[in-house]
């Protein structure tokens, strides 16, 4: 009788010490992201609200001259040239992304051709863009073969303006879309189309009205990954567009490099942040008001856990700025 | 609704060296339950799926009501199927799937709801419109399912297997429904199974399947009481299979001996001419147990033996017996398996058990010779008696 009573309070004892130690497993991660992903954000947040330093740099007053400086027309022509760009590349990576991971799932060797998407991440992004300049350049493989198939006499000028940046861009973020999209068709019934071919849909009907509705959380995630970052595209219309394909990347770039006006670099930044980040919100939300119970909200992000995919992606738009001196995207 | 009627000639299908259909012909007659019954690996779903369209046959025709529709695309064809994994959209609502082929067919949204709320009160689904799938058990999938499929108003509804994942209880209810349903829309009815009872119970004709071969093709009661061959014998129910030398003849009856049992009569009529090696099958139901020597008949088979294995069930106990034919030599030990109905309470106490010593009986008019090589018959090699 004596024993069970004696035992409970060293079981009470032992369960108290069974403390919760996901904050402390968490602690690297958070301690990383506030060094250098918070405090580089307050850092720009706090320039955007200062004014111009003289030889560049800021000097610590309070101004809104930098978000002022905003309405400017030229600013807002490139704004609506990289809203144009972006939509325009996504749309086309989702129409070949969407092909390849079906075909993908669908395949037998899964496993050969996933590898085979993710080959180019071997190289260096940068590399990648000097290939395309090979492939494109007045003396390079593109036009030296038409030229040697007598297709053209002189050279195609393929490089240096918008649909090069276009091209380019769809190659870099087609993984980005395959991959996800991939993972949801992999996990789609297939014998769903045959029983909309059974009760009267045709091909394209039964892909439409059942694949695209029960793949939803792929769509929305390659969306995500490949709209997100090119919006930020900095290093592909600085090496293969020209002049008037420039995007918000380029010109913050430029304001930090050549202009030096380190605020109104941090006001473009923080403006395309929170634009890209209530739309991605906006776009999340809609989706999950859409989607099914069953399927959706297991393949659908959580809003929240986007938001940090989105912090992470769009390193291109805020972070080209204190990213420069990695130089990369 | 009307239903069709539904013929394949000389179908052949092949997936890489796999041989799934060798030569396949059926007639399915207009508004008849028509089962198609065998092992996993038979062809009967590679034959369903060609009448519905999935696949096209390397050889052979389907036509539905004499119209040909080889090659046609599952949406072109008037017959809808019942999926064994009932297939139901995930992102749809119970209301949204029934109404699918209505939506892809664009039919005015009045028209929808009237045809929807008909088709659920159909399959007594009416109260579960808004839910998903999801949120239905695997009965309720089920209705859905057939809903589904019979909105169209289809002439033939292929059913894949529809009740193997349900259990047991409910695959009662369900086939019983199944078959009001069927009596109720009077269509043609294609059923694929590999549950001989189901098959047995529904339908009106069963074609037995196996290995790419349609073995028999005739009602219940043919299939189990006359089956042509060994392996239909063997796969619809229990039974007791005798093959031997036919030694006598005696009118429409043959004497012959038994491999394993020793000398047995049976009916025979002109499947078994003196000389000829005759496989035989008696269903257990027709035999009889006791102790007691039955009163002598001139058309009985008699065995003794011995108690194995009693099986009860409740309403039947199976006994499962080592013996031979009364007057056969010493040595043979033959199994004989025996269905005995409590018909009466007192039946039900084990007056015969384990280890007991019966006697058997079965008449000469209840064995079927189901195999001769006096007849050419099918491939399949006659076999030693089974259980």
């Amino acid at each position: 009788m004596s024993q069970p009573t004696a035992l409970l309070p060293s079981c009470e004892r032992r369960t108290a010490r069974r403390r919760n130690y996901g904050p402390l497993y968490a602690a690297p991660q958070t301690l990383w992201l506030l060094v250098f992903f918070a405090a580089p954000l307050g850092i720009i947040v706090a320039y955007s609200f200062m004014r111009k330093g003289l030889y560049g740099g800021v000097t610590r007053e309070f101004s809104l001259d930098a978000y002022r400086a905003l309405a400017n027309s030229s600013l807002l022509q490139v704004a609506v040239r990289t809203l144009l760009v972006s939509l325009t590349a996504t749309a086309l990576t989702l129409l070949v992304a969407l092909p390849s991971g079906y075909a993908i799932a669908r395949s037998r060797n899964q496993a050969m051709r996933l590898f085979l998407v993710i080959v180019p991440f071997w190289t260096n992004f940068l590399v990648r863009i000097y290939a395309w300049i090979a492939i494109l350049g007045n003396e390079g493989f593109l036009n030296d073969a038409l030229r040697a198939l007598g297709i053209v006499a002189d050279p195609v000028q393929f490089l240096y303006n918008q649909w090069a940046v276009v091209l380019v861009l769809v190659y870099m973020y087609l993984p980005y879309a395959i991959l996800p999209l991939f993972s949801t068709i992999d996990k789609f019934d297939f014998t769903l189309l045959e029983a909309a071919r059974d009760l009267g849909a045709t091909k394209l009907a039964a892909l439409r009205r059942v694949l695209l509705p029960n793949i939803k959380g792929g769509l929305v995630t390659a969306v995500l990954f490949t709209f997100i970052p090119i919006f930020g595209a900095y290093a592909v219309p600085l090496l293969v567009g020209g002049k008037d394909s420039y995007m918000l990347g380029n010109i913050i770039a430029d304001q930090v490099t050549k202009t030096r006006n380190w605020p109104l670099a941090s006001a473009i930044s923080m403006t395309v942040t929170a634009l890209t980040g209530l739309a991605a919100l906006v776009f999340l939300y809609r989706m999950r008001e859409h989607a099914e119970p069953s399927l959706g909200e297991e393949l659908l992000p959580e809003p929240h856990a986007a938001l940090a995919t989105f912090s992470d992606a769009s390193h291109g738009a805020s972070g080209s700025f204190t990213g420069l001196a990695g130089g990369a995207r | 609704m009307i239903g069709s009627d539904v013929a394949v000639s000389a179908l052949r299908k092949s997936f890489g060296s796999f041989e799934a259909l060798k030569d396949v012909s059926l007639g399915v007659r207009k508004g008849e339950f028509f089962s198609l019954l065998g092992p996993s690996g038979c062809g009967k779903t590679t034959l369903l799926r060609v009448i519905a369209g999935f696949e096209d046959p390397d050889e052979g025709s389907v036509t539905i009501d004499g119209r040909e529709v080889t090659g046609l695309s599952p949406d072109k064809r008037r017959c809808n199927t019942v999926f064994q994994n009932y297939a139901l959209f995930p992102h749809l609502s119970v209301y949204e799937n029934v109404a699918f082929p209505l939506r892809i067919r664009k039919v005015p949204n009045r028209l929808v709801k009237d045809m929807v709320r008909r088709h659920l009160a159909l399959v007594q689904l009416g109260a579960h419109a808004d839910k998903k799938p999801s949120q239905l058990s695997g009965g309720q999938k089920q209705r859905v399912a057939i809903a589904r499929a019979l909105i169209n108003e289809p002439s033939v509804l292929l059913l894949d297997e529809p009740l193997s994942a349900l259990d047991a209880k409910l695959r009662q209810h369900m086939l019983l429904e199944l078959d009001q349903i069927h009596d109720q829309v009077g269509i043609t009815f294609i059923y694929v199974t590999h549950d001989q009872a189901e098959a047995l119970s529904v339908s009106d004709r069963i074609a037995v399947m196996d290995a790419g071969r349609v073995l028999q093709v005739g009602s219940p009661q043919e299939i189990y009481e006359n089956p042509k061959s060994v392996f239909v014998a063997r796969f619809i129910g229990d039974t007791n299979l005798f093959s031997g030398r036919v030694v006598e003849r005696l009118g429409p009856l043959a004497r012959i001996d038994a491999e394993g049992y020793g000398p047995l009569l049976v009916e025979a009529n002109g499947e078994a001419p003196l000389g000829a090696h005759v496989t035989v099958a008696v269903r257990p139901e027709k035999l009889r147990i006791g102790k007691a020597e039955p009163e002598a008949d001139a058309e009985a088979n008699l065995f003794r033996g011995v108690v194995e294995e009693p099986v009860y069930s409740g309403f039947q106990t199976k006994y499962i017996v080592r013996g031979r034919a009364a007057g056969a030599p010493e040595g043979l030990v033959g199994s004989l398996v025996v269905f005995r109905q409590h018909a009466q309470w007192s039946e039900g106490v084990p007056d015969i058990k384990w280890r007991d010593e019966v006697v058997l009986s079965f008449s000469a008019r209840d064995a079927v010779v189901v195999e001769s090589d006096a007849r050419p018959s099918d491939p399949a090699p006659a076999t030693e008696a089974v259980r």
